[in-house]
């Protein structure tokens, strides 16, 4: 059966990979190729790239190096705006183009990338505030620009013009690591029949079972999975032991152990880490 | 010197799939002309996007000729990726009625699995393979790969060696001969991706000890 994807988002910008905390704060991570490279060596599922505050699609170049040593799916975004940088994208080594602002200024453009490379190259992504009421508002440009539309609409209008998935994503949520927006997931979720991506709040992988919980096909973290090591790991372990359907692959698997209550895994007794030093793991040549 | 060639006909990104070769030592060469197929040891098509587009690019550079006749008659090693396994059936009804390649019979229909599975089907999904499958030597059963597609080929066609399941079975590879396909993206699917291309490369070779 297909599994649940968990997707690590790479925030990118003028070049650094960031961290990110309410699309306003942004704290250098480090070099975004290095950040991928971990992803896919921990086993994420796909890996997002976004180009924060760009003033044009990434280039070329930029997008070759991301895809270079990355040995899973990778969506690019970021000021992308027409088909040409649609098909730079793409062609450079990306396998979906994440549209936001655009799925607003230039709808056509969904319907437009879809007719070139398929409608499961196009993600439109959407970054949503909460408002009175329990109403929640989808915000172009970053973050800075209302639209008066709910996502939930803008959803399935994306959908109807040709867009493969959704990325929904809570700016209220981004970074302060207090879970995901449930609301926001279950409202886009059930607006259209195309697979949905959480995004925007992840600070324990039990955020992101609850996420998943809300009907989305995919759960996705941009901060979260920087910090700690095995990261991915980790959040599919602990998914895996709560009965989400997850790939585990890597030869790091976590199979039967235990994590203390922040998530992170529990110290084995010592005559099991004495027992590790003993261990032989045989690199793998295919 | 593998003399693997990958086809470049305007769709979508080949570089991937030359990474994931190169990751293995196999290095390949894009052709995007029939000229560049002479001297292909294997020839492998990769793809994404519409199955009309790409028919129409093939044509218009003359591929679709020039491969037949270097699959067919000279019975080159082939490996369809995704789009790659669509464009050897019989036709599409992808955007419009299209004709494909035709060398195995079948026909490529939009994918209904039905309330709740949303198409695309995009993920990671387990593959049933029929032991003997070429391309799936030391691959363990279930293991992993990345879909990501709207149209599958049906399953009447002919030489499908492994499904898949959403909702109910999908062909997910084929095998006829020297001719080789996945419905899944082997360059995307980490080191079991990496396995089926090793074993398309061996098989490459061993044609021609």
């Amino acid at each position: 059966m297909l599994k649940k994807r968990v997707i690590g988002v790479v925030l990118v910008k003028d070049g650094v990979a960031v961290q990110s905390i309410g699309f306003r704060r942004y704290l250098p991570i480090g070099k975004p190729h290095v950040a991928i490279e971990y992803l896919d060596r921990w086993g994420i599922d796909e890996i997002v790239v976004l180009h924060v505050h760009a003033a044009g699609p990434a280039d070329a170049q930029t997008v070759a190096g991301y895809a270079r040593r990355c040995r899973v799916p990778l969506a690019v975004g970021g000021g992308i705006r027409d088909a040409g940088a649609v098909k730079r994208v793409i062609q450079a080594g990306a396998d979906k183009a994440v549209l936001n602002t655009a799925a607003i200024t230039h709808p056509g453009l969904i319907t437009e990338a879809a007719s070139l490379f398929g409608e499961q190259c196009v993600v439109v992504s959407i970054d949503a505030k909460r408002r009175s009421g329990g109403m929640h508002e989808a915000f172009v440009e970053c973050g800075r620009r209302g639209t008066g539309l709910s996502p939930a609409e803008l959803a399935a209008r994306a959908a109807s013009l040709g867009a493969g998935e959704i990325l929904a994503n809570s700016i209220d949520r981004d970074g302060i690591k207090q879970g995901y927006d449930l609301e926001l997931l279950r409202a886009v979720a059930a607006a259209v029949s195309i697979p949905v991506i959480a995004c925007g709040g992840a600070g324990h992988p039990e955020h992101m079972r609850a996420a998943l919980a809300c009907g989305t096909a995919a759960v996705a973290a941009g901060n979260f999975f920087h910090f700690v090591e095995h990261s991915v790991i980790l959040v599919k372990r602990q998914l895996a032991q709560a009965g989400e359907p997850v790939r585990i692959d890597s030869y790091a698997n976590y199979e039967g152990r235990a994590f203390s209550d922040d998530g992170r895994l529990a110290k084995q007794s010592d005559a099991a880490l004495d027992a590790l030093r003993f261990r032989y793991v045989p690199e793998e040549v295919i | 010197m593998s003399g693997i060639v990958i086809v470049d006909y305007g769709m979508g990104n080949l570089g991937s799939v030359a990474d994931a070769f190169a990751a293995l030592g196999v290095q390949c060469r894009i052709a995007d002309a029939p000229a560049g197929l002479r001297g292909a040891r294997g020839i492998v098509l990769p793809g994404v996007g519409a199955f009309g587009a790409a028919m129409t690019n093939l044509r218009e550079r003359r591929l679709d000729g020039a491969l037949t006749a270097s699959v067919l008659e000279r019975r080159t090693p082939f490996l369809g990726i995704c789009l790659g396994l669509q464009l050897i059936a019989d036709d599409s009804t992808e955007h419009g009625f299209a004709r494909g390649l035709g060398w195995v019979r079948g026909h490529v229909l939009r994918m209904e699995p039905g309330p709740p599975y949303p198409v695309p089907h995009v993920g990671w999904n387990e593959v049933e393979f029929r032991s003997g499958a070429r391309l799936f030597e030391r691959v363990a059963p279930g293991a992993h790969f990345y879909f990501d597609h709207s149209y599958h080929l049906d399953g009447g066609a002919e030489g499908a060696t492994a499904t898949c399941s959403y909702g109910r079975p999908w062909i997910a590879a084929l095998e006829k001969d020297n001719i080789h396909a996945v419905q899944f993206h082997p360059e995307k699917s980490q080191r079991n991706g990496l396995r089926v291309l090793r074993n398309f490369a061996r098989y490459v070779d061993a044609c021609h000890a």
